[in-house]
């Protein structure tokens, strides 16, 4: 599986130009895609019981509808194209995820759009492609 | 369906007979009425539970004993596991041995978090200033000391509720001391089968009762007299509106518990720690500010757990203060916990267990401890007949004199998040007896909102009684069963210990 590129993808336009630019890199060099969507998801939030209880059917419910909803249209949109590609939904911290999944699939490189959000705003909350830019062990492209 | 609306009619019924005569003459009178119509009653029961022996002229109710005594038990039984383990509850909560497949289910931390906010309350306020008051600055030590050892009980009720825990269809989970008392007992052996049914039941009975009292009725009293207190004391326009108070409480729970508005749980959720760590800061402030009470302050701690002067009962007076106080804070042996723990997600129950260590630590040893240092220190302690909430209240506010509404406001939170929990505890209990159905379940939550009112609209001494007695009754059926399945647990630790000190655990990031 060393012949793959890895795409971060949310529901975003800048998604999806990321995904056409690594489709196109993947072509050029007879690579695959992994595509992988991030639930935003932190084991240290504070619940209700009730909320611990359902967790499980939720968790269950939101990976359904993420690969039904984000991942599947675009695998078959890609096969259409004649790239090979592999869908995974995670639960987690984004950049901190596809930094993981990077060395668990060998991705020869990560692919991620930006959001283009403004400085305060990445100040206050953080961006994905600044945190996976710095964390990654591997080469980043972040398609604007 | 029919049978439900039978009933809820009926509660509606009792709501409005409880608030509707509105004239201002009526209204006085209310609080009274419910007072005087219903303390008879919670009294027998009171009485009953807490029925005591004769030790030197002393009366010790028979169910601290056996609280006490079985936390000894556990503890040795399991060789000081409420001290070795706590490194690695710190690397469990911290997800260090988290199952990669499982990220985004019901992590360790979430687990003993809302666990926490269940016991986390007036509990660590209120009822450390009533140990305070009536035991001395003594009761804080044994205080203490029961909440190290609680930690023993909480290990084994913890790991058993995920251990016999019941996975529904729909992939929910239901635990508690009802599934293991039966389940547990069962797999014992077939003689223990009739015992563990009975048990349960028994115990399900008393978890209702614990959440209509001091999962409900404390709580509500409590929150209702820091508000009757930093409105004006008994000036107060709020003074004999009560009931007032605890429809408009009773209300926003409905909303939660029965309308499924899950916007003002979350809030609270998130709130409750953040007072919670307020709360304590403020506390060390003041001890620091206090510094040179401390050490007066820590000598009649000890001092006055061994040779209390002053206090009815004297030493063993004191003792029963303490460990009263620290097992209705930190609900240790009571089963309740179990019930919130076994939501997580793991294939080692023993793990939950050792994460739930820490629930009696930061509550009693930590939390309450600094209750306790900020009423001594201040010497807010025995300068008047202010007791509960009150108390504590003064302390706070002999140094920092704004404190007070800081405190109304994390008292009424913390209130609000342990009824919440206990409606929770109460609702499985009642799921266990009547069955997980919608009309079953709302017949027990309007039940739970009517207990709000009431007690709202009672005065402390026969509130604080009803609820010490339902909780502590949860623990004869409880702590009977976990000295049955003390092997099973053993086991499962064993193994776990096992995996941990040759390294087989596998270390995650």
């Amino acid at each position: 599986m060393s012949n793959t590129i890895l795409v971060g993808i949310d529901g975003s336009e800048g998604a999806l130009r990321a995904l056409d630019f690594a489709a196109s890199q993947a072509r050029l060099s007879n690579q695959g895609l992994t595509i992988c969507y991030v639930i935003e998801w932190s084991p240290f939030t504070f619940n209700t019981p009730s909320e611990n209880e359902e967790r499980h059917r939720r968790r269950e419910e939101e990976l359904t509808r993420a690969h039904s909803d984000l991942i599947e249209p675009q695998l078959i949109r890609l096969a259409q194209s004649g790239v090979s590609a592999e869908g995974l939904v995670r639960h987690g911290h984004a950049a901190t995820v596809l930094k993981d999944l990077g060395v668990e699939v060998g991705a020869s490189s990560i692919v991620i759009g930006r959001k283009g959000t403004s400085r305060l705003a990445s100040v206050m909350f953080g961006s994905v492609a600044g945190s996976l830019v710095q964390i990654a062990d591997r080469p980043v492209t972040v398609v604007p | 369906m029919h049978r439900f609306n039978q009933l809820s009619l009926r509660l509606m019924v009792l709501l409005m007979s409880l608030t509707l005569p509105a004239s201002a003459l009526a209204e006085a009178k209310l609080d009274e009425k419910i007072n005087t119509t219903l303390k008879p009653l919670l009294d027998a029961v009171t009485s009953f539970v807490f029925t005591s022996f004769n030790i030197g002229g002393v009366g010790i109710p028979f169910v601290l004993a056996w609280l006490i005594l079985a936390a000894i038990i556990f503890t040795l039984y399991f060789r000081f596991i409420n001290l070795r383990a706590m490194g690695l509850g710190f690397k469990l909560i911290r997800g260090d041995f988290d199952d990669p497949d499982s990220v985004g289910e019901v992590s360790h931390f979430q687990a003993l978090a809302t666990a926490l906010s269940g016991t986390v309350g007036l509990g660590n306020i209120a009822g450390v200033a009533i140990a305070v008051s009536l035991g001395g600055p003594g009761a804080t030590f044994w205080m203490i000391l029961a909440g190290l050892l609680g930690m023993s009980s909480k290990f084994i009720e913890c790991t058993l509720g995920v251990k016999y825990r019941q996975e529904n269809a729909d992939g929910s989970v239901s635990g508690g001391p009802m599934y293991y008392l039966s389940k547990g007992l069962a797999e014992r052996s077939d003689k223990l089968k009739g015992l563990g049914k009975v048990l349960a039941v028994m115990f399900a009975i008393f978890c209702i009762g614990g959440s209509f009292g001091g999962g409900n009725m404390f709580q509500a009293n409590q929150s209702f007299l820091q508000l009757v207190t930093v409105t004006g004391g008994e000036n107060s326009w709020f003074a004999d509106k009560g009931w007032l108070f605890g429809l408009v409480v009773a209300a926003i729970v409905g909303m939660v518990i029965i309308g499924g508005i899950r916007s003002i749980a979350k809030v609270t959720s998130k709130l409750v720690p953040f007072m919670a760590v307020i709360y304590v800061l403020t506390g060390l402030i003041i001890i620091l500010m206090n510094y040179s009470a401390v050490p007066a302050a820590l000598v009649s701690i000890v001092s006055g757990a061994f040779s209390p002067e002053g206090i009815a009962g004297g030493f063993v007076g004191v003792l029963i203060q303490g460990i009263q106080r620290a097992a209705f804070s930190n609900e240790a042996g009571i089963g309740s916990a179990a019930i919130a723990h076994s939501a997580v997600k793991t294939n080692e129950p023993v793990t939950e267990g050792l994460v739930a260590l820490y629930e009696p630590f930061i509550d009693t040893v930590v939390i309450c401890t600094v209750t306790a240092l900020v009423i001594i220190v201040t010497g807010s302690y025995g300068t008047g007949d202010v007791s509960g909430v009150a108390l504590t209240s003064m302390a706070f506010e002999s140094a920092i004199s704004w404190f007070p509404i800081v405190l109304t406001v994390a008292v009424i939170l913390f209130a609000f998040s342990t009824m919440i929990s206990w409606s929770y505890y109460g609702l499985k209990a009642w799921g266990y007896l009547f069955g997980e159905s919608k009309a079953a379940s709302n017949t027990y939550k309007l039940m739970f909102l009517v207990f709000v009112v009431i007690g709202s609209s009672m005065q402390l001494g026969a509130v604080i009684n009803f609820s010490d007695a339902m909780i502590f009754a949860m623990a004869f059926p409880n702590i009977i069963g976990l000295y049955f399945l003390l092997p099973v647990v053993k086991k499962e630790l064993n193994a776990y210990w096992k995996k941990y000190k040759s390294g087989e655990l596998v270390r995650q990031n």
